[in-house]
């Protein structure tokens, strides 16, 4: 699977650092596990540089870490209210592992988000909980979730088989979804960054037309890993909800 | 791709479970109760000083109505105490006109009767003049005495004609 040095795809590449394998497991530290301690300590110690000598009126910094809290807090309260509290620091954790691992991804070093395995792994983790979390709270009486409300009877045969098959797509569109954007984005820039060569050699001066896309797609790749992060945590609070209420 | 090679799931999932789950402890345990806490604080910060101004507000109100009252009742004595001036003033100037005009009626009536007095003695003492002299010019025309009643009568007589 190696593929070429200047495929757009050879970003993706996992490359071992230090081989590891207890147990008989691999679990070689590879460059994506890098990044996943780097975002970890990148997100602690942002919180708690912003929470150190936190005072009654904010500063920028504190302001900061602030917004993040109360952003997910509110996302939470406003989708599951006041039972969901206790989901809190898995969907911040979730949102901000997420964010940070978009984000990282964007200055050219390696995108976590962009393995599809991690993605589902995640997804996988959220409707595992929101599963357990439903059958914890309402037993058997969960199953009643797969039983649309107002449909004639004789249509039940169809509608539950649906309704159980679009829960379990769930992990899927959930893990697919981030995945797509972070690789569809990462190898649009590089494809648009071998532009500027290419064209260039084509006909001098000609690469800086894809040079002026590039900032701009940038750009909205920021915007697209924000909004992912996002979407994954209102997802999960979305599901929760529907596991705490069990309403459709 | 190299995202679809299973050699690589294992190494990627055992970390992302290690890195995952640190962060959901450091964050669950460490740094998110940190930002509870300072949150929460600034929460029961704004709650009690909501609460004292309403307290402050409760108790100006409580004083606005106090002055109000007694403004009210100030002047409320006022009132009582202008009606009772008035009533006096009244009583008092009723008392002197009535004793003004008791007074002012004795003295027409004693100034009448003296006017009255005054008149009935001229009009004897015309009278007694007349008489006087219509005897003096008739004993003169005549020649003999003229008796004083005789004249008097003579004089009431004429009067009388001439009325």
């Amino acid at each position: 699977m190696a593929a070429d040095a200047h495929s757009p795809l050879a970003q993706f590449e996992i490359k071992p650092l230090l081989e590891l394998h207890p147990f008989g497991i691999d679990a070689t530290f590879t460059n994506a596990s890098l990044i996943m301690v780097v975002v970890v300590a990148l997100i602690t110690l942002f919180i708690v540089a912003g929470m150190n000598k936190a005072t009654i009126v904010p500063g920028r910094f504190q302001g900061m870490v602030e917004f993040f809290y109360e952003f997910i807090a509110n996302l939470l309260q406003e989708n599951t209210g006041s039972a969901g509290r206790k989901f809190f620091p898995l969907v911040f954790s979730l949102f901000m592992f997420i964010l940070a691992c978009n984000l990282i991804g964007l200055f050219g070093v390696f995108t976590v988000t962009s393995h599809i395995i991690v993605t589902f792994a995640l997804a996988l983790l959220v409707i595992t909980i929101v599963t357990a979390v439903g059958f914890i709270r309402h037993g058997a009486h969960f199953c009643s979730y797969f039983v649309p409300q107002g449909a004639p009877m004789w249509l039940m045969p169809l509608m539950i088989p649906l309704e159980i098959i679009s829960y379990l797509i769930r992990p899927i569109s959930l893990s697919v979804r981030l995945f797509a954007n972070m690789v569809a984005g990462h190898v649009m820039l590089t494809v648009i960054g071998g532009f500027v060569v290419g064209l260039n050699g084509l006909l001098i001066g000609f690469g800086v037309i894809p040079l002026a896309a590039i900032p701009l797609i940038f750009a909205l790749e920021v915007l697209v890993a924000l909004l992912q992060a996002y979407v994954f945590a209102i997802l999960t609070c979305i599901y929760l909800n529907d596991a705490i209420h069990l309403a459709h | 791709m190299p995202q679809f090679d299973p050699s690589v799931f294992s190494e990627l999932l055992v970390w992302l479970a290690l890195t995952f789950v640190a962060l959901y402890l450091l964050m669950s345990k460490f740094a998110l109760p940190k930002v509870a806490a300072i949150i929460d604080a600034r929460a029961e910060r704004i709650q009690g000083n909501l609460a004292k101004a309403e307290a402050i507000q409760a108790e100006a109100a409580g004083v606005m109505a106090a002055y109000e009252k007694a403004i009210a009742d100030a002047k409320a004595a006022a009132q009582a105490e202008i009606a009772k001036a008035q009533a006096q003033i009244a009583a008092d100037t009723a008392k002197r006109e009535a004793e003004f005009a008791q007074r002012l009626g004795a003295q027409t009536q004693d100034a009448e009767a003296r006017i009255k007095a005054t008149k009935a003695e001229a009009v004897a003492q015309v009278k007694a003049i007349a008489a006087d002299l219509a005897g003096s010019i008739a004993g003169k025309l005549t020649g003999a005495g003229v008796d004083a009643a005789a004249a008097s009568a003579a004089v009431d007589q004429a009067l009388k004609e001439r009325a």
